[in-house]
């Protein structure tokens, strides 16, 4: 029962427990699947159909995108970092970067009055009236851009104006990686 | 502009806390008074700051300032207001807030309430606790500032998550918290011991009370989270051995050992070393669970957002304090010299059987915690592990704990008879076997052979802890008993009352998960439900189906019971509200969940007897604690013991000045 004669090196053990317990946290943290900003990042795109903002008796779906990596971007005309990022998204747009528009909250005639004075980076836009599509991507507020791969899975969900910073330093890589799908 | 305040302020503290980190510190080794004094100043201006911080991030909430990205993510401006005020613990960043305004309470206090002790001692426990500080509000500020700006900013927020929209969520985080951080006091005496080498038995006096505190907050906070999860996910359970459960209800474990082991510190000067290590162990399991929840290396229902960052920067502050602290104790501990030894039949016997008890409870259900990050990180195959494993695990060690309770309550200081001890204890040992036999058959109609064990060792704890207090009230020239004493015995009586509702909870529920349609008639466990109505009802922030049952006994009318499945717009969740008739001895719970199609609905319909006892065990415990806390020989810091010399070299006049 004595204490005295326990050996030193025993007062060392808790120490050593800590560091084998702390390796395998690490390496935990490795393990787990990439940082998701969004819970949909690494997800497959959610399906929509929705109305074309040019001509509303046609549709357009998530199946408009296969086979490609696509730019999917929320946007409407009287949201002022939609008007910044415009530029940068007509820039990808001569580059040959697809991109598809989901128009939210806006007035149609609007919304093609000011595509006609700016110019039209979209491959086509949707017409999200109710809201819903905006809703299953959890988009809350615009502009909001998601970059989908060609299986369909989103990779990067970028909130507010997309610049060339974060085309270069968030969304090139992305292309490159992996996404660590469960 | 309000919110860049709260930026600022958190950024002061973040400096105060460093200064209280570095200078008392310095101080305590150099003895330059004049840093030493620097503690409390520092102390107090920290709380100060991370309470105007947590005030500005309550003003954004309440008034809807989404252009704060935490708001946005966590309030909606339909939010009912309690909610918006709640929502500030509701995510990641304002619960880390939470945490660093609960230390700086407890800093605050110990600051203030350390004044008769020397000064160099205080110093370094304020300095620890600056360290602890310094880390999370740097944690706060780098990787997750609740402050950050949302440009441009959305029309409303995606709201609080309605599993967290409930009153048990108002109180249920701060109390965990407070208990939870608590921890960091036990652990900044611990530190501060080894960094003087010495550790006396009026260390332990000081240490305890806090100690004490922590527990009984981290108790109740356990204890609410245990109800909330009962009515609003359990559909009846009131356990799940989650990860994040766990994580709280370890460093329970560990912190009710080092309450014990401190009795011995305190009383007989030994077991110091052990205390010291508990003591650091039991804060470390306060950060690990920090860790594991917000890591998110561990997947459970309550995990925050995962972010490796944030995960290595827990990480690094896990080494960094609890590393460091280990560190310290591998070099330090062998100099804590015991100052005497003990008989095998002695209090401290039953005392250490109790630590050693707990901490392999602590050990099993550690791993079982962990055992997901094992298997992963050694690419084992997978099996499961789950409900079973944990409730052998803790029942085994709990159960030879609960028979030595009894004993070690009224066993002697350093040596005893085994043969008047056992003598002593012989009613309550028979009258809880004969009733453990009995009472099930009266009340229930059956037996089992684990109904017996548990009720024989939930009132056996009980029994064993009414004897003091009933020995001294039959015999009037007796020695009153000490609010120690009571603490002791009525926090034993609520371990037993607890061992006896978890038994009879777990024994004699009865669960039915049926199809039923309006009109629908059936029986659950001696009670008549009927289905009569469902109809559609608008909340705040939610639509909701809404059935009533009525429940009746006999013919007779007990209840109408309202459960709801509620839809939440904004954050497209569906939540099952349950609805209760409760009574002191048994709930009657009926939650809805889907709609099966052909008018009918799944129903949960629960028959818990003695559910309520759970709770009410744990506020009987935490009362306990609360006397033995306050005990009087805790309260009269300056009137020191004969015979016991101070801690530290250093005159007890010092810390007044």
């Amino acid at each position: 029962m004595s204490m005295e004669r326990t050996k030193a090196w025993r007062y060392a053990i808790p120490a050593a427990v800590l560091a084998v317990l702390a390796a395998f946290f690490f390496r935990g943290l490795q393990l787990d699947p990439a940082y998701n900003e969004s819970p949909l990042v690494c997800q497959a795109a959610p399906e929509f159909s929705l109305p074309d903002l040019a001509d509303p008796s046609r549709r357009v779906s998530r199946a408009d995108f296969a086979g490609r990596t696509v730019l999917l971007n929320v946007w409407n005309s009287w949201c002022a970092p939609c008007r910044e990022e415009h530029p940068f998204l007509l820039e990808l747009a001569r580059i040959g970067v697809p991109i598809y528009g989901i128009n939210w909250d806006d007035d149609r005639d609007k919304a093609l009055a000011w595509l006609n004075e700016v110019g039209d980076p979209f491959v086509a836009s949707a017409v999200d009236e109710v809201g819903d599509v905006a809703i299953a991507y959890g988009v809350y507020g615009y502009p909001e851009t998601f970059l989908i791969n060609p299986e369909g899975t989103i990779l990067v969900k970028h909130f507010g104006p997309l610049t060339p910073e974060i085309w270069a330093g968030k969304m090139a890589p992305a292309m490159e990686a992996e996404c660590a799908v469960d | 502009m309000i919110p860049e305040l709260g930026q600022f302020a958190l950024v002061l503290a973040v400096c105060l806390s460093l200064c209280q980190a570095a200078l008392p510190l310095a101080g305590s080794f150099t003895g330059r008074t004049d840093l030493m004094l620097l503690a409390r100043p520092a102390a107090a201006g920290q709380f100060v700051f991370v309470g105007l911080a947590f005030a500005i991030l309550a003003y954004a909430f309440l008034t809807d300032d989404f252009s704060v990205l935490f708001v946005a993510q966590n309030s909606n401006s339909v939010l009912p207001t309690v909610y918006k005020f709640t929502a500030v613990w509701g995510g990641h960043e304002g619960s880390l807030l939470l945490w660093s305004l609960m230390l700086a309470s407890w800093t605050l206090a110990v600051a203030f309430a350390s004044r008769s002790q020397p000064l160099e001692f205080t110093s370094r426990v304020l300095g620890v606790l600056g360290i602890v500080s310094a880390g999370i509000l740097l944690f706060t500020l780098l990787t997750s500032n609740p402050f950050t700006r949302l440009l441009p900013y959305p029309v409303d927020g995606v709201d609080l998550n309605p599993l967290l929209q409930d009153p048990g969520m108002v109180i249920h985080p701060p109390m965990l918290y407070l208990g939870y951080v608590g921890m960091a006091v036990p652990f900044a005496f611990a530190v501060a011991a080894l960094l003087a080498g010495r550790l006396d038995r009026n260390w332990a006096r000081w240490t305890r009370p806090w100690t004490i505190g922590a527990w009984l907050f981290l108790t109740c906070g356990i204890a609410l989270g245990s109800w909330w999860a009962y009515y609003e996910v359990g559909w009846g359970g009131w356990w799940f051995w989650d990860p994040v459960e766990n994580a709280s209800f370890l460093p329970w474990l560990m912190a009710t050992a080092l309450v014990h082991s401190l009795a011995v510190t305190e009383r007989r000067g030994i077991f110091k070393s052990w205390t010291v290590l508990l003591a650091i162990s039991a804060f470390t399991l306060s950060l690990l669970g920090t860790f594991l929840v917000r890591s998110g290396v561990i997947q459970s229902i309550h995990s925050f957002a995962n972010d490796p960052a944030r995960g290595l920067f827990i990480l690094g502050l896990l080494l960094l304090i609890s590393g460091g602290a280990f560190v310290l104790y591998a070099f330090r501990a062998a100099s804590l010299e015991s100052e005497g030894g003990f008989h095998p039949v002695s209090r401290e016997s039953f005392l250490l059987a109790n630590n050693v008890l707990l901490v392999v409870a602590t050990v099993l259900i550690l791993l079982g915690t962990l055992y997901p990050l094992f298997i992963d990180a050694l690419n084992l195959p997978e099996v499961s592990i789950g409900e079973p494993y944990f409730n052998f695990v803790f029942l085994l060690p709990m159960l030879p704990l609960g028979a030595l309770l009894g004993y070690g309550m009224h066993a002697a200081w350093q040596k005893m008879s085994g043969m008047v001890l056992l003598r002593q204890l012989l009613w309550p040992l028979v009258l809880s076997v004969a009733l453990a036999l009995v009472l099930p058959f009266i009340f229930f109609g059956t037996n089992s052979f684990m109904t017996v064990v548990g009720l024989a060792a939930g009132i056996w704890v009980a029994l064993s802890s009414l004897v003091m207090p009933l020995g001294r009230a039959l015999n009037s020239d007796a020695v009153r008993l000490t609010r120690a004493q009571w603490g002791m015995c009525i926090a034993h009586l609520g371990v037993g009352l607890f061992i006896i509702a978890a038994t009879v909870t777990s024994g004699y529920s009865v669960e039915q998960d049926v199809a039923a349609r309006v009109g629908q008639r059936w029986q659950l466990a001696g009670y008549e439900l009927e289905f009569r109505d469902l109809r559609q009802i608008e909340g705040q922030n939610f639509t909701a189906d809404e059935a009533e049952f009525e429940v009746r006994k006999d013919g007779r009318y007990v209840a109408a019971l309202r459960p709801q499945r509620r839809d939440y717009p904004v954050r497209e969740v569906v939540m099952t509200e349950s609805a209760i008739d409760a009574t002191a001895f048994r709930d009657v719970l009926i939650a809805l969940s889907d709609s099966v199609g052909d008018g009918a609905w799944a129903v949960h319909a629960r028959y818990k007897p003695l559910v309520r006892f759970i709770w009410i065990a744990c506020v009987i415990m935490a009362l306990g604690g609360l006397l033995a806390a306050t005990d009087s020989r805790y309260m009269r810091p300056k009137e020191l013991r004969a015979g016991v010399k101070p801690a530290v070299g250093v005159p007890l006049e010092e810390g007044g000045r």
